[in-house]
């Protein structure tokens, strides 16, 4: 039967295969992935997409990589050789979409990450796009945020070294921020799951920073920033994308507030597009879509807008289209490549002002 | 006075059988390889169950190596994935730092002398953590036998995510793929060939009799501490020579890749195939394998709304297996051409 299934040749609809952690440590996120491919899913449907002289739907194949490299190797390995999906959006993680990465590139299927920020992901590949910007941009814009904004001229770092995403962001700031005049007094590191970071910040306050930076994750930051403050630490805090989540408030209280973090996009920002996507996902899922969210639901236009372009159904054509894309208005920003996988796109800096995330300033690159 | 329990003869009898499916094995497995190579008919037989096959290949020579210390034994080690991860890291640095320059060489010829080295180191390097950290472990037994092991997987994950050299948490990217299923099928039957006749050998014999009673085998003169190293021994090296396929299949590798849910993982395979027995660790690791996928195909085919619900039905079919077959399936009984012919 399966035999059957593969050889069923490319009919009336598109294929498109998707890579989400539906199951593992980051299932909350795999949901709302399957959310936002959901909602587009049956948008795109409702008008079915031009191709050449006809109008042709698309279908999404959802599959579970479990966040696990081997998995995800698996799940783009069945995607293209099995269902023959013409274009692949996915993985979430970093750790995942590399594993994915050598295999669409060795068949030539263009693969869109949603949310994969790590640098390796898309180098020197010419078939792996991202929708998001990467790590080292954002550790700039907290730098440049730190300068410019809050005129700090010293800051301390905690980060989980553990963690890749944690130590990319706080590697970049440190650089980013010594090379505009301003001075590390502190960078110190903690372990996953650690909860006690008394002595570290110890540390920090002796040496009295303007700006304590907390690239981690929204679970461990809320505990951070209680015992800095225990601690007397008066630092302004900044973090990144990694803090977009309401459990941060949840946990954190009222320390948090006057924080500030960099993200992809803001749920209450004035740009239409986002306006109608967050209406629309709040409806039907009844709940606010978080940054992934936003982000695959940007990966999903991308591709079909570049299936329409190219006029066929064709992997080489679709990639050659999403590579010569230009101001793509999307939910979570402006999205341009320019001879890469990395798109030009700009970044926002929220505020958190009475436990509530407040648009604070956009930084483009 | 070495314990040697009734050895048969000094060279194993020549066992037909065992050749006849090994040879039937890679008389299967080369035209496979070749013919996708050559992207013939992808519709029939595609690269995606060659994938398949080829991870279940490397699951093969992990629990086969596994089942010589939790099977044959008798001890509960667990950390497994650490000594893969050695493997890994070997072959990965091996491959793209040290041998940069093979790809002058003629294909076939160079392709093999790439594994060659690379599996080779890999397997020596992994020996020699498997060595030195049996040395320290078998002092104990049981569960603290069982924890300290973990324990080193633990550290050995760690140690390997704050190396920036080799990527650190970022994984390692870039490792060019070496491996294909003809290499992976032909390492597999290598272990098991390997593993059978050393079962079977009186080193073996010397591993169930510690199983069985470990005080009446010292006092048969066993040097326990000796004896369970070079089980412990052997089996990371094939751990490692997994890691190093592994590492050349996959191109990418992270160390959160080899933490101890890669261990567990391996450890439902062997127990599912059923212990001391190899036939039951290929069977364990087909029919993990195999489940699991067939629930993807089947769920994306008709139901792709419970996606999600795999990882919730796969572990209740294998529930109902153990309780239907208590020792795995295949526990502690051999297939045919794996089992020792007797002499009369």
């Amino acid at each position: 039967m399966l035999i059957l299934v593969a050889c069923k040749p490319r009919g009336a609809e598109i294929k498109i295969g998707v890579s989400a952690p539906l199951t593992g440590d980051i299932s909350a996120l795999g949901q709302s992935t399957k959310n936002a491919i959901l909602l587009a899913q049956d948008e795109v449907n409702a008008e079915g997409i031009k191709v050449g002289d006809k109008t042709m739907k698309v279908r999404f194949i959802i599959e579970d990589d479990e966040n696990k490299p081997e998995s995800t190797a698996t799940v783009f390995q069945k995607l293209i050789s099995q269902d023959r999906v013409v274009a692949i959006i996915g993985s979430q993680s970093s750790k995942c979409s590399n594993a994915g990465a050598p295999i669409a590139e060795a068949a030539m299927v263009p693969q869109v990450s949603p949310w994969s920020t790590n640098p390796n992901v898309t180098k020197g590949r010419t078939f792996v796009f991202r929708a998001c910007f990467i790590d080292s941009f954002q550790g700039k814009v907290v730098a440049q945020f730190a300068t410019e904004k809050l005129k700090a001229r010293t800051a301390a770092v905690l980060y989980d070294i553990a963690s890749d995403y944690n130590k990319g962001i706080a590697e970049v700031f440190r650089d980013e921020f010594t090379k505009t005049g301003g001075t590390i007094v502190g960078f110190e590191t903690y372990n996953t799951k650690d909860t006690d970071f008394s002595a570290q910040l110890t540390k920090i306050k002796g040496a009295k920073p303007d700006v304590l930076f907390l690239p981690n994750y929204f679970n461990d930051v809320p505990l951070q920033v209680q015992q800095a403050r225990k601690l007397g630490i008066s630092a302004a805090v900044l973090g990144s994308d990694s803090w977009d989540n309401p459990q941060l408030i949840k946990l954190g209280g009222d320390v948090m507030n006057g924080a500030s973090f960099s993200n992809h996009y803001t749920p209450d920002s004035e740009n239409p597009a986002s306006k109608a996507f967050i209406a629309k996902y709040q409806a039907r899922f009844r709940m606010l879509p978080d940054a992934a969210a936003a982000l695959t639901y940007d990966s999903v236009y991308l591709v079909c807008k570049a299936i329409a372009t190219a006029g066929k159904a064709d992997p080489k054509a679709i990639r050659d289209a999403i590579a010569a894309t230009k101001g793509f208005q999307g939910v979570s920003g402006v999205i341009t490549y320019a001879g890469n996988g990395d798109p030009q796109k700009g970044a926002v800096v929220i505020k958190i002002v009475n436990g509530k995330f407040v648009f604070d300033s956009a930084v483009n690159p | 006075m070495a314990l040697k329990p009734n050895p048969p003869t000094a060279r194993p009898p020549f066992q037909p059988a065992l050749w006849v499916v090994c040879c039937a094995v890679l008389v299967i497995a080369i035209p496979m390889q070749l013919l996708a190579d050559a992207g013939f008919c992808p519709a029939v037989f595609n690269p995606y169950y060659l994938h398949v096959l080829t991870i279940i290949g490397m699951n093969i020579i992990l629990v086969a190596s596994l089942n010589l210390l939790n099977g044959y034994l008798g001890e509960f080690a667990l950390g497994h994935a650490g000594f893969m991860a050695v493997g890994a890291y070997t072959a990965a640095v091996l491959a793209t730092r040290l041998l940069p320059a093979s790809s002058a060489l003629p294909p076939v010829i160079g392709q093999v002398f790439i594994l060659v080295v690379t599996l080779g180191g890999a397997m020596l390097l992994s020996a020699l953590v498997g060595y030195v950290i049996g040395r320290l472990t078998f002092k104990t037994v049981g569960d603290y036998l069982a924890i300290i092991t973990l324990g080193f997987n633990m550290i050995i994950v760690n140690a390997i995510q704050n190396m920036d050299f080799l990527g650190g948490p970022r994984g390692f990217t870039g490792i060019p793929k070496n491996t294909n299923f003809i290499a992976v099928t032909v390492c597999a039957l290598l272990t098991i060939v390997v593993l059978r006749n050393l079962i079977q050998s009186s080193f073996g014999r010397v591993w169930v009799s510690i199983r069985e009673n470990t005080i009446a085998a010292e006092l048969m003169g066993v040097n326990l501490l000796r004896t369970k190293n070079l089980a412990f021994t052997i089996a990371a090296a094939f751990a490692g020579l997994a890691g190093g396929l592994w590492a050349q299949s996959q191109q990418f590798i992270t160390p959160r890749s080899f933490d101890y849910i890669k261990t567990t993982e391996i450890l439902v395979m062997l127990y599912l195939g059923g212990m001391a027995s190899l036939s039951g660790s290929i069977l364990g690791v087909v029919a993990y394998t195999v489940l699991m996928e067939v629930l993807r195909n089947l769920l994306s085919a008709f139901a792709p709304e419970l996606a999600e619900w795999r990882m919730l039905i796969s572990p209740l079919i294998l529930i109902v297996i153990m309780l239907t077959r208590q020792y795995g399936l295949m526990g502690h009984k051999e297939w045919r051409w794996l089992r020792p012919k007797r002499v009369a």
